[in-house]
């Protein structure tokens, strides 16, 4: 039987909701499975159901507090269909599209920054007292300040668009109900030029990282995947708002390409595993053993053609370069999430400058359905929202496929990856070495539940498991 | 204590049960219109709350607890913050943030109003957790009150 050990882990944190490790040693002390499991069970599509249509894209928002605003647009997307439109107004299509760049913007700088600076910055291994964003901060307390201001920034546009900074009400089923005044998009337009300069200083930090990290880069939680997005239609340049979907195998060969993503049942199946209450998409095509896939930022830039700002399109062209071919380093998540952060703000500013904001047709109709699928690219990656709703337009059905899910075998992946890595084996395992764990599934920015920490809740928990199946030490730490 | 300008931060999800405490907390209180009271209603603490903390001479933060024991506490937040993210930013990293930031050092109190029923996708706040939201709504007005008042 393997010997106990004592391991030290503080903190385990730097996660969006609630999860687990477990990482299972065998007689040798060697790692012979590791395992993210989600141990929250949300619910949201029980509960959902019997809504009225028109209430839902307000209540979706609160599946989360982190990205209620993509929650929002994808059942909106979803609902624009039941009331048979599939062409909203130019001013309503632009308003959303402003809402969600600044939603992407503002949740890729509060994690870049916040959450994993501090790993980047002083190293996975570093001191855990040394491992936060006051010590990031009172080394460059310039990086801190722009932080905060940029994710103000992107908040003040979701508040603008949405009416709210939570539970926003501005995507109704087929449109809008709110365009941009003049005087609050002249506030934005005194603000986005610097907001760019720095967005591209925070895409030079991470591209930096990677290209000088690139040997620890590409051995860190590599491993070949198919990955998946949607796409624009017609040239597949990188769309975050709408498009088609597109999946590419690990070599970069299409596996479907501008699918209808009203007809993504038809590519994807979800499986469900035992010991998580977090379903395995698959792409059918592949079957369930080899159908696995990612998304999110780094799938994204493999996905996309090019993208169609020049700033950001010439960081992916760069990205695309130093891959040579897809990339698959979950670190490199990083690099693509900023390349997103210039991308936004590119779209924000070229938006501001479109008058189709201050239009005043906002609403569409269009003859009633009773199916919707909305999707969109959520910061963390690609979000299904799929409705039914009756003749009393009654939700009678909902199926969600979050990012976090999708990437989930791609995060079981990473982590036994890196816990073979730098656990196996060792004489005495740390926090440190625990930390390479946690930074792994921090590359995929997880939202593992959302939205209740009352005092008291713990939001990751590490469990280490011994040969004999007994649990040897644990960590996590309450909020 | 001299305040002039009173933050209050209600925060949690009122999707889920009784996580929305803190919310319903700072709607109440909303509605009262106090003096010197600013009113602001959050899923949860970000970093972006410590530019706002740092505009204001004192913070209430106000939040759903479990297995509290009491109706509600008043607490001043104390000690040097260990970590920080999106999800787990408390009172003591945003004040602190907001010094490090900002350079303020502002005092902050956190009102932990005692809750039992989390974690289910509901809307709405148990019987228990309803009964200590008037208690704590009573408790607080009566605090700001004078609080401001020794400005």
């Amino acid at each position: 039987m393997a010997e106990t050990r004592l391991i030290e882990i503080s903190p385990v944190t730097r996660v969006e909701g609630h999860g687990k490790v477990t990482i299972h040693l065998d007689a040798e002390g060697r790692v012979d499975e590791a395992r993210l499991h989600i141990v929250e069970f949300r619910g949201f599509e029980r509960f959902i159901r019997g809504r009225l249509m028109w209430e839902v894209p307000v209540i979706v928002q609160r599946l989360c507090g982190i990205c209620p605003v993509s929650h929002h647009l994808a059942s909106a997307k979803a609902m624009d269909q039941i009331v048979g439109v599939d062409v909203l107004p130019p001013t309503a299509e632009k308003m959303r599209r402003l809402m969600h760049y600044g939603q992407v913007m503002q949740s890729h700088v509060l994690h870049f920054f916040h959450l994993s600076a501090p790993d980047l910055l002083f190293g996975f291994g570093a001191p855990a007292e040394k491992r936060n964003i006051f010590e990031v901060i009172r080394e460059n307390p310039t990086l801190g300040l722009r932080a905060v201001q940029m994710r103000k920034f992107g908040q003040e546009i979701i508040e603008a668009t949405a009416g709210k900074k939570i539970h926003g009400t501005g995507a109704i089923p087929g449109g809008i109900n709110r365009n941009l005044p003049v005087e609050v998009r002249d506030r934005f337009l005194g603000q986005v030029e610097e907001m760019l300069v720095w967005a591209q200083d925070a895409l030079a930090l991470a591209r930096g990282y990677v290209e000088s990290h690139a040997d620890m880069v590409a051995g860190f939680g590599t491993f070949p995947s198919s990955h998946m997005s949607l796409v624009r239609e017609g040239d597949g340049a990188l769309d975050l708002y709408h498009g088609r979907l597109r999946a590419l195998d690990a070599g970069g060969a299409p596996i479907f390409d501008m699918v209808d993503y009203r007809d993504y049942h038809k590519h994807l199946i979800e499986d469900v595993r035992s010991w998580s209450y977090m379903k395995f998409p698959f792409i059918r095509a592949l079957g369930a053993e080899d159908g696995w896939y990612r998304v999110g930022p780094l799938a994204r830039m493999n996905t996309a053609s090019f993208i169609d700002t020049p700033l950001a399109n010439a960081a992916h062209g760069a990205l695309r370069a130093f891959s040579g071919g897809l990339n698959h380093s979950t670190l490199a998540n990083h690099w693509a999430r900023m390349i997103e952060v210039v991308h936004c703000v590119e779209k924000i500013r070229e938006l501001l400058q479109d008058p189709d904001l201050q239009g005043s047709d906002l609403v569409a109709k269009g003859e009633r359905r009773f199916e919707g699928i909305g999707v969109i690219e959520a910061p963390r990656g690609n979000l299904i929202h799929h409705y039914r709703v009756d003749e009393n337009d009654q939700v009678t059905f909902c199926n969600l496929i979050v990012s976090t899910t999708h990437n989930n075998e791609g995060m079981n992946r990473a982590v036994k990856a890196v816990a073979v890595q730098h656990l196996s084996s060792q004489p005495k395992i740390t926090e440190g070495m625990l930390n390479h764990v946690e930074v792994a599934i921090r590359a995929y920015d997880p939202c593992l539940s959302c939205a209740t920490h009352a005092l008291g809740q713990m939001p990751l928990q590490v469990e280490i498991v011994d040969a004999a199946g007994a649990v040897i030490d644990r960590a996590g730490q309450c909020l | 204590m001299p305040v002039t300008r009173l933050l209050l931060i209600g925060y949690g999800n009122p999707g889920r049960g009784d996580d929305g405490l803190g919310p319903a907390l700072a709607e109440r209180m909303s509605g009262r219109n106090l003096p010197g009271l600013t009113v602001e209603i959050d899923y949860q603490l970000t970093v972006d709350h410590a530019a706002l903390i740092a505009t204001h001479d004192a913070v209430v933060f106000a939040d759903a607890a479990m297995e509290l024991g009491m109706p509600y506490r008043l607490t001043q937040v104390e000690g040097t913050p260990q970590a920080l993210g999106s999800h787990q930013v408390t009172p003591e990293a945003a004040l602190h943030l907001a010094w490090l930031l900002y350079g303020r050092s502002v005092p902050g109190w956190v009102l932990a109003i005692g809750g039992e029923a989390f974690g289910e996708v509901q809307e709405g706040l148990s019987a228990v957790a309803l009964s200590n939201l008037h208690l704590a709504e009573q408790f607080l007005a009566g605090w700001i009150r004078q609080a401001v008042r020794a400005a």
